[in-house]
């Protein structure tokens, strides 16, 4: 085996297939790319790019039936595109470290975190179980956690999520290995806990000049720590450069179209724009003006009017959950997921709630929408306090008030047709009537949204994850809402995906004249969508503030950090982007 | 910890108290005691002067109460055909029963892990199908038919091993005879443990692989692959711990079960336990006996589900963490 001079590992010409009934689907295609000694490379791309098969691939564990029809994976000069079994066992967490996306699921529940590190140590490098413990509490120290000794005798349910990831970090690197994989290591962690992650992998690359492969799809990580970049698309690897080059000079243009998708935080965008290289849209618009759509319900409008311009007012709300049940109520604990909180939303505005996980953002949504009850407070519509109304009076306030959900995948019942989906809301309230008349705003309602009213006959497993969103949103409009709560719309969608599904909220809403809110942990999304930005923290609304101002000049010590961690991603390529001149909020 | 034992005891003694009331209940319905207790020479005056002496004229609350009155200090009533306490006389037969299960369940751990994890591991080879195969045959062969056809090939054709009863017993703890000390009785106990185990094994065979194939997919397996571990430790670690939970939990209830399933097998090789003479019982309009050995089956319920969380709980961190702080 020579010992070459070049690089640390390099990839040549790597193809991968599946084959299947139907035929070899070829996942990555004649990619090539290196990685240098203490360097990092981030691998980009949206779903279904192929960067992460090109990780698996380099240590054999490609799920079946993939496999490396050809090319070659040089580490350190030595060809390990096809080894098995023994062979790159012997590579794995030795000479490769791998590091996957959700910390939750990575570690085994049932072991303490000191079996899962010896065993590690004693597989890679050998040694007696004395050498392994105290090589343990010494990786424990270098990724940052606490009282290491304590620790290690605990199990992964008593770590928070970004602990979890210190601890796989700390097993990847057990084995002293030259190389570090990292599959998308913070796309499950909260912003500061993001920032922490990279900021560790980066040190420890740095210090112990390891090599590493960072895998994502966020834009704002490969800005934060990368040295160079290789963008995929549909397993090809289309561009390669400095992080610098492919941020501010794209060449290809899917990278262009994939970087103008991205969430600016330094200027506010009419639009995002138009994005190619993604699925297309079917647009039939209709006049919505004249549209069963556009026409509310005249007599219920008149008896609920907004008051000085403000719909929706949440007075001193409070809800807390129970964590610890016990027989005593000194014995039983609380967690306050809404304290006090108070807000005002404007007619025709979008508010924005903007937090960690566990803030308590989706919460005050679902008190807002009647999914759950407050202890006390009001939540004030138009001038009934809806907290007060039997829930047979609060279907007519349910009919105004939608929600779109986080979760696509999980908030449309698989077995209904998306006609269904959509018409069932119309069915339940009454709005139009059965047969051809619904049938035609379920057609019409479908074209809208860019998927085409022969998408009807289908179920939502047929779409993909934008797809689906559009679906929700379709379905959340059929009731004639005033008022549209998103949460977290596209926290699980890619960013050219969210960009349209983002563009067609803005579209909406000017349309037909909607009230939003939407929920978000993503800061840069929020300055693009709102109008008016709250920030909560520990169930705490602790600050709330027209959006520019907020961003311009943070009053809250917590939204000083929060935006302090939003990824710098000032130098992006301002190429074809149409900015917005102060947009005045509509007060009516 | 002392909550969660406390809680259960309290829904331990509800689900008791339920069963004593429905198996009471249906004493009612088993038909004349006095038919057998008595001769035909006995006229229908003295009859019904029996039956106001044994209070079975009374209201049925009345009669329940008095059940329970006595219930409560270990009295169970007094079985109409042995002429003694019901439970001494089930207490008795309880050795023999509990040996019988405990044989059975034995087996089916020693075969059904291995069978279940190679089955995971090699879902393409040709033992791991035929293991599969035979699982449904076993499952769809009832446990009569089963152990007849021991009894025909290894006993009688064979000649290997004894048909019926329990052979030689000795005295342990003073009271408990015990089949597992001497080869006669470890040999009379193969063939019932092995028909007993015959409809309990694919269950477990199937429900481990399943359940195997399952954690065999789960990130953390993947991890630990990454992680250069060898895949024995893999396998038999990291996957078949995470595969136990789910059967503990299954298991034990099936466990339960199989002190019911006894009465076909202790009644073919003529077994002297409890699910023979519970047979026996009712044949014999016993009431007091069968309502006895209903409640005693549901006592032996209870007490194998709580075991269960209780070990369920020392597996998995999560649960036992919450015990404690409860």
């Amino acid at each position: 085996m020579s010992k070459a001079t070049g690089s640390l590992l390099e990839i040549r010409s790597l193809c991968i297939e599946f084959p299947s009934r139907h035929g070899v689907a070829t996942a990555v295609s004649n990619v090539s790319f290196s990685v240098e000694k203490g360097e990092i490379v981030g691998l980009v791309g949206e779903s279904g790019a192929g960067k992460s098969t090109i990780g698996n691939a380099v240590i054999d564990l490609l799920s079946p039936p993939g496999r490396v029809a050809s090319g070659d994976v040089l580490l350190e000069g030595e060809n390990i595109a096809n080894l098995h079994g023994e062979a790159i066992r012997r590579i794995r967490g030795r000479r490769i470290g791998f590091i996957f996306q959700d910390p939750m699921t990575s570690l085994n529940p049932l072991l303490t975190i000191e079996t899962q590190l010896v065993e590690t140590i004693l597989a890679t490098l050998g040694g007696t179980r004395e050498e392994a413990l105290n090589k343990s509490l010494e990786l424990m120290k270098s990724v940052g956690i606490p009282e290491p000794e304590l620790r290690l005798k605990q199990y992964p349910h008593q770590f928070s999520g970004g602990m979890r990831q210190r601890v796989v970090i700390a097993i990847a690197l057990a084995g002293d290995p030259e190389l570090i994989i990292a599959d998308e290591p913070t796309t499950a962690l909260d912003v500061s806990i993001q920032d922490q992650i990279l900021e560790l992998i980066r040190t420890l690359c740095r210090e112990r000049q390891v090599g590493c492969i960072l895998v994502t799809h966020d834009m704002g990580v490969i800005a934060n720590v990368t040295d160079r970049v290789a963008v995929m698309y549909k397993g090809n690897l289309v561009e390669m450069g400095s992080t610098q080059q492919i941020l501010e000079r794209p060449q290809h243009e899917y990278t262009r179209s994939l970087i103008s998708a991205v969430p600016r935080t330094d200027v506010k965008l009419k639009r995002f724009p138009r994005v190619e290289y993604i699925e297309q849209v079917q647009s039939r618009s209709i006049d919505v003006k004249n549209h069963w759509l556009g026409q509310q319900d005249e007599s219920f409008a008149a008896e609920h009017k907004a008051e000085n311009g403000i719909l929706l007012k949440v007075d001193d709300v409070n809800l807390r959950f129970q964590t610890q049940s016990a027989f005593l109520e000194k014995n039983r604990r609380y967690v306050k997921a809404s304290d006090h909180v108070s807000f005002e939303v404007r007619e025709g505005e979008t508010f924005g709630l903007v937090g960690e996980s566990g803030s308590g953002k989706s919460t005050i949504a679902r008190i807002i929408a009647g999914l759950y009850q407050p202890d006390s407070g009001s939540i004030n519509y138009a001038g009934t306090d809806l907290t007060r109304l039997s829930d047979k009076q609060r279907i007519p306030f349910r009919r105004q008030i939608q929600m779109v959900f986080q979760n696509p995948y999980s908030s449309l019942n698989p077995r209904m047709s998306v006609h269904d989906i959509i018409a069932e809301p119309i069915r339940f309230h009454s709005l139009a009537r059965p047969g051809r008349e619904t049938d035609g705003i379920v057609a019409d309602l479908l074209d809208h949204v860019g998927l085409g009213a022969a998408s009807g006959v289908k179920f939502p497993h047929e779409f993909s994850g934008g797809q689906r969103q559009r679906i929700s949103i379709a379905r959340a409009l059929a009731t004639r809402p005033r008022f549209l709560i998103c949460d977290e719309p596209t926290s699980a969608l890619d960013v050219s995906v969210q960009a349209q599904i983002l563009n067609l909220l803005k579209d909406l809403q000017d349309e037909l004249g909607l009230t939003m809110m939407f929920i978000s942990h993503d800061l840069p999304v929020i300055r693009q969508m709102c109008d008016r930005v709250g920030v909560m923290r520990y169930g705490k609304l602790v600050e709330v503030n027209e959006t520019e101002t907020l961003y311009a000049s943070p009053q809250h010590e917590y939204t000083r950090e929060l935006l302090s961690l939003m990824p710098h991603l000032d130098n992006l390529s301002r190429e074809g982007l149409e900015t917005e001149p102060e947009r005045e909020v509509a007060l009516a | 910890m002392l909550l969660f034992l406390a809680r259960r005891l309290i829904q331990g003694l509800l689900v008791m108290l339920v069963i004593s009331f429905i198996s009471f209940a249906i004493q009612d319905n088993l038909g004349d005691p006095l038919r057998e207790m008595v001769g035909q020479s006995v006229s229908e005056a003295e009859r019904q002067q029996l039956r106001d002496e044994l209070g079975l004229n009374d209201p049925f609350l009345v009669q329940y109460g008095r059940f329970m009155a006595k219930a409560v200090q270990g009295d169970l009533g007094t079985s109409y055909f042995f002429k003694e306490p019901a439970l001494d006389v089930i207490l008795g037969k309880l050795p023999a029963t509990l040996e019988l299960v405990f044989g059975a369940t034995l087996l089916i751990i020693v075969l059904s892990i291995p069978a279940g994890v190679y089955c995971a591991i090699h879902p393409q080879s040709w033992f791991s199908k035929a293991i599969l195969g035979w699982s449904i045959l076993g499952i769809s062969i009832p446990v009569f038919l089963t152990a007849i056809l021991l009894i025909y090939v290894f006993s009688i054709e064979l000649g290997w091993l004894p048909s019926y009863g329990r052979g030689e017993v000795d005295l342990i703890f003073g009271s408990w005879e015990s089949g597992f000390f001497n080869k006669d009785g470890l040999l009379h106990l193969v063939l019932p443990c092995i028909s007993l185990a015959s409809i309990m094994l694919p269950l477990f065979i199937r429900l481990i692989r399943s359940e195997m194939v399952e954690a065999l997919h789960t990130e953390y397996v993947k991890f630990a692959k990454a992680k250069g571990l060898k895949l024995t430790r893999i396998y038999y670690l990291h996957a078949l711990k995470n595969t136990m939970l789910p059967v503990i939990t299954v298991g034990g209830v099936q466990i339960g079960t199989m002190v019911a399933y006894t009465i076909l097998t202790e009644s073919v090789f003529q077994w002297p336990g409890m699910g023979f003479m519970f047979l026996e019982a009712v044949n014999r309009v016993d009431a007091p006996l069968i309502v006895a050995y209903l409640i005693v089956v549901g006592a032996i319920f209870v007490i194998v589900n709580t075991l269960v969380d209780l070990i369920y709980g020392l597996i998995n961190p999560t649960v036992r963490l919450a015990g404690k702080s409860a």
